[in-house]
């Protein structure tokens, strides 16, 4: 018992981390219908512009974590500027695919930086961990856990209760229709960018700290996020964390108890994927497209 | 008065038409004079790029096929080159079965898993489907690495796929007063199916199911409306292009002899994605284009940094090793190219060529 309820800990924690992957996913999303594959750059970023701000530059690490996520969300904004806003109204494929090629340049760009090897955060929470009735918890997982119920909020109170919220909503909704209001579109897209840049490298921060590393593979696990946003329907943040959640549980569950085999819980989110898509196939909370002729 | 240019279209029946003028007769044999002379004059080196090129452009003209003419965006074409190339190696290697058993078993093959995937698409739509196709190369990738005694698992198995059709024997050809070494031979192979393989695509967009996938691309709900069966061809449009992914990847799986679940990643099935899109999405030619282009940027590039002292001294100050710079610059240029023409090489060249037809009132 007590084993099942430590692989579900642990799965809640592994969920948390692709809730927040997902959730940058999401934001990119709603507001421009283009999937972001760059994600994971942004991702592996957050990471390491907080190793520098922490370790090599000696400052409070929760100060680092911010100013990476400031440095991120900079970066986001920097790129949608010089790329993203020259193909506006290009073919969605196509800019998925800029995003693609994004993905090869940030990730050598960081690898050309900072090097191959594995590298330790220095994070405060390390390998610490708590003990609840005979299960153990480290801190990290606590914390993310935390982290991610703190981002979902905001996100709520972004998306209904302010105006910028409301501009994105509407945004995404009809770009022309909105533009006929005064919604500056391309503000609310670089507002986008910005802010999932900035949850992207937050969800850095909690992958490699604990008793993860820091490497520029990091950015590969926003490959196995992509489930959870899809999971959960790509336009819904609330589906992403859910989806993060059922992938991380699912995952864990499958690689505590060896199900099918020592290594099949790398493949299980995809499986679930494509299982639950079957049944709905625009994810739990996804819009269904309406069809028309 | 003036009689009209041939190439203009002046009926359907003239749209459809293989060759619209004498004209492009005529260059196209030239261009197939041109390139069965290539590998007289081709290094070894040049001939292996083109043979990874062509090879390419079979498998992208078949996720054109699905992708540009049918709409159906998959990311799963690394998994269907996978499974041609282990079925080569398989039927080849266990069954020793000739050339002309184990291309087609391997294109059967792949058809049979395109006919699986197929339905999928009858349920998701766009972005969906393409995730789900995502998840079908990490599948795929963990039954090659587990299912050993076909694949060898992750240490990759050999494969001695013999090229022999009839009297010929494609891994080395001669003709009086030249011997080709094998890459050279392999040229000729894996660009007369190219050749093949294009003519048969071209054919499918001009005749009925092309139009119906074609159809079907542009607004599925009224391709169903004017009798289109969704279905029979959502699928078809699969099983065509993992047939094709298939052959490709038992072509390189013959070529290597050697090949291991490393060579069938995502990344494999993005840089085909980028194949089409920087060809054109939609023109079969312009797949040709895109897999030429996209593989051969990156031995270019190896090429370039190996021959100048400059270039290595720059990327050693900056700590980057050529691999990276190979990766990056693939990466801008795609960026490069699509913010500067979203339509690709295709689109390019059908540009030029409108300028020349419509000449002298080009606009």
């Amino acid at each position: 018992m007590t084993e099942l309820f430590q692989y579900l800990v642990a799965g809640f924690a592994l969920g948390a981390r692709y809730a927040l992957v997902a959730l940058g996913f999401v934001v990119i999303y709603k507001a421009t219908g283009v999937i972001n594959f760059a994600q994971g750059s942004f991702v592996a970023l957050g990471a390491y512009f907080t190793y520098n701000a922490h370790v090599t530059w000696g400052l409070p690490f929760a100060l680092s974590v911010v100013i990476a996520m400031l440095g991120a969300g900079l970066v986001g904004i920097a790129i949608e500027w010089t790329v993203l806003r020259r193909v506006l109204g290009q073919p969605v494929f196509a800019i998925i695919m800029i995003t693609v090629g994004l993905l090869y340049v940030i990730e050598q760009v960081i690898t050309t930086i900072w090097g191959n090897d594995n590298l330790n955060l220095e994070d405060p929470w390390g390998i610490d961990t708590v003990k609840v009735g005979g299960v153990v918890i480290s801190l990290i997982d606590i914390w993310t856990l935390i982290l991610t119920g703190a981002v979902l909020l905001a996100f709520f109170v972004l998306f209904r209760h302010t105006s910028m919220g409301l501009a994105m909503r509407a945004a995404a909704h009809d770009p022309e229709a909105a533009m006929a209001r005064g919604i500056s579109v391309r503000r609310v897209v670089a507002v986008s960018w910005a802010v999932s840049a900035a949850v992207a490298a937050l969800a850095g921060v909690t992958l490699a700290s604990g008793a993860a590393q820091l490497s520029p593979t990091l950015g590969f696990i926003a490959l196995a996020a992509f489930p959870a946003m899809i999971l959960g329907g790509m336009d819904s943040p609330l589906g992403a964390v859910l989806g993060g959640f059922v992938i991380g549980i699912t995952q864990s569950l499958t690689a505590g108890y060896q199900i099918l085999g020592e290594r099949f819980y790398t493949v299980m989110p995809y499986v679930v994927m494509i299982i639950i898509l079957m049944v709905r196939p625009y994810g739990l909370f996804g819009t269904k497209e309406a069809s028309r002729l | 008065m003036t009689t009209a240019n041939p190439a203009m279209v002046r009926q359907y029946g003239d749209d459809i038409r293989l060759f619209r003028s004498r004209a492009m007769k005529l260059s196209w044999a030239t261009l197939i004079v041109v390139a069965a002379l290539l590998p007289f004059g081709m290094s070894d080196y040049q001939a292996n790029v083109a043979v990874y090129a062509g090879i390419a452009a079979i498998a992208a003209i078949g996720l054109n096929l699905l992708t540009g003419f049918t709409g159906q965006v998959s990311l799963g074409h690394a998994a269907f080159l996978g499974v041609g190339g282990y079925t080569g190696a398989y039927v080849s290697g266990e069954w020793n079965m000739p050339f002309m058993v184990w291309l087609p078993a391997a294109a059967l093959a792949g058809a049979i898993i395109g006919l699986v995937i197929g339905p999928f698409a009858l349920r998701l739509r766009g972005n969906y489907l393409a995730v789900v196709t995502l998840g079908l190369v990490f599948v795929a990738q963990y039954v090659f690495e587990n299912w050993k005694s076909v694949t060898g698992g992750t240490n990759g198995t050999s494969v001695t796929a013999p090229v022999k059709v009839g009297p010929v024997d494609f891994s080395k050809l001669s003709v009086p007063g030249k011997d080709f070494t094998r890459d050279q031979s392999y040229f000729y192979l894996v660009w007369i199916i190219v050749l093949l393989v294009a003519l048969l695509a071209k054919n499918i967009v001009r005749s009925r199911p092309g139009r119906a996938m074609q159809a079907v691309r542009d607004r599925d709900r009224a391709a169903e409306a004017i009798g289109v069966h969704l279905a029979r061809y959502k699928v078809l449009a699969f099983v065509l292009s993992s047939a094709l992914a298939a052959m490709a990847g038992a072509l390189y799986a013959s070529y290597q002899r050697f090949i291991n679940p490393g060579e069938f990643t995502l990344f494999v099935s993005i840089a085909y994605i980028a194949m089409i899109v920087v060809g054109g999405v939609g023109l079969i030619f312009g797949s040709v284009l895109g897999a030429v282009f996209i593989t051969t940027i990156p031995r270019v590039i190896e090429e370039v940094s190996a021959k100048y002292q400059a270039v290595e001294d720059f990327l050693d100050r900056i700590g980057m090793t050529v691999f990276s710079l190979n990766q990056a610059v693939f990466g801008l240029l795609i960026v490069l190219f699509l913010v500067l023409e979203p339509r690709g090489l295709g689109a390019i060249w059908l540009r030029i060529r409108l300028y020349f037809k419509t000449w002298p009132f080009s606009y």
